[in-house]
């Protein structure tokens, strides 16, 4: 399981990089989308895998070994809102840039032929 | 106490001033006097603690941890040099009641003038070095402001500029400087400073961090090679002239030198350093003012003259000089205000202050021709006046030192000739301007005296002649108290008095006046007085700073040619690169090795779940460009599936709260996509060029590096067993403490509420931020028409009309009648998850994200204009009502005596319900809620709205050939 999920974070981290590094605006905010999803799965990894075990506390078992580590969780679920706000905000950015200055490319103009 | 309020009060009164209507002369100086006169008063009332060597101190802690108080420390220096900036203060907003015309802005004019007077009064005041420089760099500020009032013009905008630079420059030198002195001595406490000179002087950093003391002392003083500034800042109104350029804010830099004397002075270095910097000044400026032709040009390189005097005596290194340094500070300050004053009448009632023009003013302006001719005295150091006080000491003391250096002949003789040339330019001023032939007709207006006018200038004459004439009765105690501050109990003997005999420097102090007289003569006689400065014309350095000032500003935008680029894609390559590196790096000396746990066994669902998971991402970055909608159904996939893992693993809450993001995500993208231009894939020759496949290759390599880097580190991280406390901490004392089950909501709304309520704040502000954004929002004019699939679509529809396979009309009112329906479940739903949020999976912001799909899932079906005017959202009082909710909430813990956002329970036993536990908790999270709900709908209905604005064509190339021959076409 550990080897998916590092293999899962690797591919999407890589290719969010390679969007991210790209000319057009779409294909930026696209590299954002998929590095906050490594970002988040990356956190999330920091509490270990652990299966069925939900941090909700049942009475009869207050033993703290037997929950899933709840503070990268509560950490990713900030960060997810967090992203979506953000993820928004630059989306307009972009419509706006575009209104404004007549093209998608990152810098506002085409580059030089 | 009062410490502060001398500071604090003429800041307050700026305040006040700056809010004055901009006709309200009297008004302004009203305020501004009073203030000026309080401040006086109380500085005046603290000569009993402050003679005989007493110190009133104030701390107040500012940043303990540093050795950085607030500390205002009054000793007798400094509480002569603030009775100076009190005193005439008031004297020059009195005066500048008169002198500023009705049409000029005055809230300005005395806000500024207020806050030079709280600065400069700081300064003076300040007990720590640092705190000293911060308000050293007001005063240049308030200068620059002052300077540039009249900012029409263009020569008051050049010279406010150039005493910035220069005076700001010195400034960071002497901050450079005071941090060097505050290292070497371990503390910025004047106090403790001043008892360091020994050390101070033995420690290898003296030399540099002297240099960089007297660089801003120098600049600020307008000593020679820094003068240039200051005949420029004479565009400034001249009530500024008169109390910043002459009287108090270029006193700074020699207040600093006889400040620090005790630490820094008496060195080879100090000597030549600062006698250097004061002769050249001397000579420089006496010699330049004998031959300008504008009367404050003349009082502007006579100050630089005068202070250059001053410098001299610091630089000494006697005693005996310091204390004929301070004298002559307090001299200067009383005569060049009240000539500089007269000069002013002078322009004010002439419309000129031309030399050449004005001519014989005595007979029109007899009570200011007095005045003027009395201050003037005392500039040429004339006997029973109280330059002449002084002068005499400088003289005497420049014996003493030129015997002690070596300089036996040199020292006095620079002294006498520096007298000489004071004498000449003093005559010159006087006899140009009041006598001679009456050119009173041709000048721009008629003058009179204005005796209101006079008063101010005339009080200061007042004290010239007080000080000249009773010496040792008048200024001997303050003069003796502010020496005690510097030099400690035991004093020197000096004697203040008008006669001491025939001595040495009466003999010199004759034949500098004998000589001034005669050069004087000499040069009138031949007409030689108006002249450009024979010699120093040539050494034009305010041409040497602009030249320097242009080089500066090409070489910074050559330099940052070089290392900056404007382009994001570069950047972010730098960014990446340096993040990649950074993450590298430990390798190198660490080496790479998985752990040693063990790992969980391989589900193969998982495996192909993510097989699909990063197909789609790398489709995603593969589509980007050319099919975006394939591009966004690839990333909605990574989503589920990223959504999935956090089900799997343990995580409801994350899952939730991520496919109601990915929902919300993928229709505001599906709204923004249609804006975006249309790309078509073309075999475009300029993808195939070596240099782009190069760039590619090169990205390429990033990308894979990043990815690569973070599964490996993903990978050790995982492969090693996990602790933590914190973990620990939060599952043992969500139940007991926070009252809930579901640890991760209790994290967010109870023990780290804080951080939520932030979090919230920050999604309004993008919420409205979005919706300013789309209101000024201007389409590209290829994207206003109705989309082309919808063309298509209707035109497809329009041929199919009366097929079989024609859509049936009204195809959406099916789905839009079951929407309906469900809406009134989806509310149920969203209540749900928010109310069970404490114990369950759930919570505020999955609740508050379904609810707003709802909404727009309303929108998508009926459209816009139905389902407005039916139903009416106001998202803007949802964000409202929610950060209300959220932040009361927290507010109301203060109630209990709690800490902000401490959770409040209440437990009720009610008849028939039952036991009801209530928490300020759920408050707070409904908050969340409403908040989520509020910006989510805002940002997506801001976005929906843009397609039903009119469409208008915004930048219609006017030369652009009509497409005449397509409709043509079409209509065939």
């Amino acid at each position: 399981m550990e080897l998916v999920y590092s293999i899962a974070i690797g591919v999407l981290v890589g290719s969010g990089v390679w969007l991210l590094l790209r000319p057009r605006t779409f294909q930026v905010l696209m590299g954002l989308v998929l590095l906050s999803y490594a970002t988040n799965l990356f956190i999330f990894g920091m509490g270990r895998l652990s299966m069925h075990v939900p941090p909700i506390i049942d009475e009869a078992a207050p033993d703290p070994a037997r929950y899933a580590d709840p503070v990268p969780q509560a950490l990713v679920l900030t960060a997810i809102v967090i992203g979506f706000a953000t993820t928004a905000l630059y989306l307009v950015m972009l419509l706006a840039l575009r209104g404004l200055t007549g093209t998608d490319h990152v810098d506002g103009r085409e580059p030089d032929r | 106490m009062q410490l502060e309020l001398i500071v604090l009060l003429p800041f307050l009164g700026s305040l006040c001033a700056a809010f004055f209507p901009s006709n309200a002369r009297n008004a302004e100086a009203w305020l501004s006097g009073i203030v000026a006169a309080v401040c006086a008063v109380l500085v005046a009332s603290l000569y009993g603690d402050v003679a005989g060597g007493g110190v009133v101190r104030t701390r107040i802690d500012w940043l303990p941890q540093l050795g950085v108080d607030f500390y205002l420390r009054m000793d007798g220096y400094a509480w002569l040099f603030a009775m100076l900036v009190t005193f005439v203060g008031t004297l020059v907003v009195i005066y500048s009641r008169y002198y500023m015309s009705p049409s000029d802005p005055v809230p300005r004019f005395f806000a500024f003038l207020m806050a030079f007077m709280g600065a400069m009064l700081g300064m003076v005041l300040s007990g720590n070095l640092i705190q000293l420089v911060v308000f050293w760099e007001l005063t240049s500020l308030t200068s620059f402001m002052l300077i540039a009032y009249w900012y029409h013009r263009p020569d008051a905008r050049r010279g406010a500029r150039m005493a910035a630079i220069v005076t700001v420059a010195g400034g960071l030198c002497l901050l450079a400087g005071v941090l060097m002195l505050g290292q070497m001595v371990g503390s910025y406490d004047l106090d403790d400073v001043l008892q360091a000179g020994d050390a101070i002087r033995a420690h290898p950093w003296y030399a540099p961090m002297l240099v960089l003391v007297l660089l801003g002392a120098f600049t600020k003083s307008a000593q020679f090679p820094f003068h240039f500034w200051l005949p420029q800042a004479m565009a400034a109104p001249t009530p500024v002239s008169a109390y910043l350029h002459s009287a108090t804010m270029v006193k700074a830099g020699v207040f600093l030198l006889a400040r620090l004397w005790p630490a820094l002075a008496s060195t080879e270095l100090w000597f030549w350093l600062v006698c250097g910097a004061g002769a050249a000044s001397l000579l420089v400026g006496a010699f330049s003012a004998t031959f300008q032709r504008d009367m404050k040009g003349v009082l502007a390189y006579s100050t630089m003259s005068h202070l250059g005097l001053i410098t001299m005596l610091c630089g000494m290194g006697t005693e005996l000089g310091l204390i004929a340094a301070v004298f002559h500070m307090m001299n200067h300050a009383t005569f060049k205000a009240s000539l500089f004053m007269a000069t002013g009448v002078v322009d004010h009632e002439t419309g000129t202050r031309d030399l050449k023009r004005l001519n014989g003013l005595r007979h029109a302006m007899p009570l200011t021709a007095a005045v003027a001719i009395v201050a003037a005295g005392a500039m040429a150091g004339v006997p029973l006046l109280n330059g002449f006080l002084s002068k005499e000491m400088f003289l005497e003391e420049s014996i003493v030192a030129g015997g002690v250096s070596g300089l036996r002949f040199t020292f006095p003789a620079l002294a006498t000739l520096g007298s000489l040339f004071s004498v000449a330019y003093s005559l010159r001023f006087i006899h140009e301007v009041f006598f001679g032939p009456s050119t009173v007709h041709e000048l721009p207006r008629q003058p009179h005296d204005p005796a209101r006018m006079l008063v101010p200038s005339a009080l200061l004459v007042g004290a010239c002649l007080l000080v000249g004439t009773l010496p040792a009765r008048t200024v001997g105690p303050l003069l003796e108290t502010a020496a005690i501050a510097i030099l400690g109990p035991v004093l020197p003997e000096y004697r203040l008095a008008v006669w001491h005999g025939f001595t040495a420097p009466l003999l010199m102090s004759l034949a500098a006046t004998t000589g001034g007289v005669a050069l004087y003569v000499y040069l009138y006689r031949r007409r030689m007085t108006l002249i450009r400065t024979p010699f120093l014309s040539r050494f034009d350095s305010k041409r040497m700073f602009d030249v320097a000032n242009v080089a500066a500003t090409r070489g910074a935008s050559r330099l940052g040619r070089v290392l900056f680029s404007r382009r994001l894609q570069t950047q972010l390559l730098l960014i990446v690169g340096f993040a990649i590196g950074a993450g590298y790096l430990p390798l190198l000396a660490g080496g790479y090795s998985p752990g040693a746990a063990p790992l969980t066994p391989l589900d193969p669902l998982f495996a192909l779940l993510w097989i699909g998971g990063v197909a789609c991402a790398i489709g995603a970055a593969h589509q980007a460009k050319f099919h975006r909608l394939a591009a966004l159904i690839m990333i909605g996939g990574a989503g589920l599936v990223t959504v999935l893992t956090f089900a799997w693993f343990s995580a409801p809450d994350l899952a939730l709260t991520q496919i109601a993001v990915e929902v919300v995500t993928t229709v505001l993208f599906l709204l923004g996509l249609r804006w975006l231009p249309r790309r078509l894939q073309l075999d475009d020759p300029r993808r195939r060029t070596v240099r782009a496949r190069a760039r590619r290759t090169r990205d390429a390599v990033f990308a894979a590096a990043a990815g690569i880097g973070a599964g490996l580190l993903t990978f050790a991280v995982l492969t090693r067993p996990g602790s933590s406390t914190l973990a620990e901490f939060f599952l043992e004392s969500s139940l007991p403490e926070g009252d809930g089950r579901n640890v991760v909501n209790v994290i967010l709304v109870d023990f780290r509420g804080f951080d939520t309520l932030g979090e919230i704040t920050v999604v309004g502000i993008v919420a409205i931020t979005v919706y300013a954004l789309l209101r000024r929002f201007r389409p590209a004019p290829d994207s206003i028409d109705v989309p082309r699939a919808q063309r298509e679509d209707a035109a497809r529809a329009a041929l199919q009309e009366h097929t079989a396979d024609a859509l049936p009309r009204d195809y959406m009112r099916l789905p839009a009648v079951l929407v309906r329906l469900l809406f009134p479940m989806a509310w149920l739903v969203s209540l749900y998850l928010l109310l069970r949020g404490h114990n369950a999976p759930g919570g505020g912001f999955v609740g508050g994200l379904v609810m707003a799909t709802a909404i727009i899932v309303q929108y998508m079906v009926s459209g816009t204009i139905w389902i407005e005017s039916r139903l009416r959202v106001h998202p803007q009082v949802l964000i409202a009502l929610g950060l209300l909710a959220a932040g009361l909430t927290g507010v109301a813990a203060w109630l209990a005596r709690q800490p902000l956002l401490t959770s409040l329970t209440l437990d009720l036993h009610l008849p028939v319900v039952g036991d009801v536990h209530l928490s300020t908790v759920l408050l707070f999270d409904l908050g969340v809620y409403l908040l989520v709900i509020g910006g989510t709908v805002l940002m997506l209905i801001a976005l929906a709205h843009q397609s039903l604005r009119s469409p208008r064509r915004v930048h219609a190339p006017e030369h652009a050939p009509e497409p005449r021959h397509e409709a043509e076409g079409a209509a065939g």
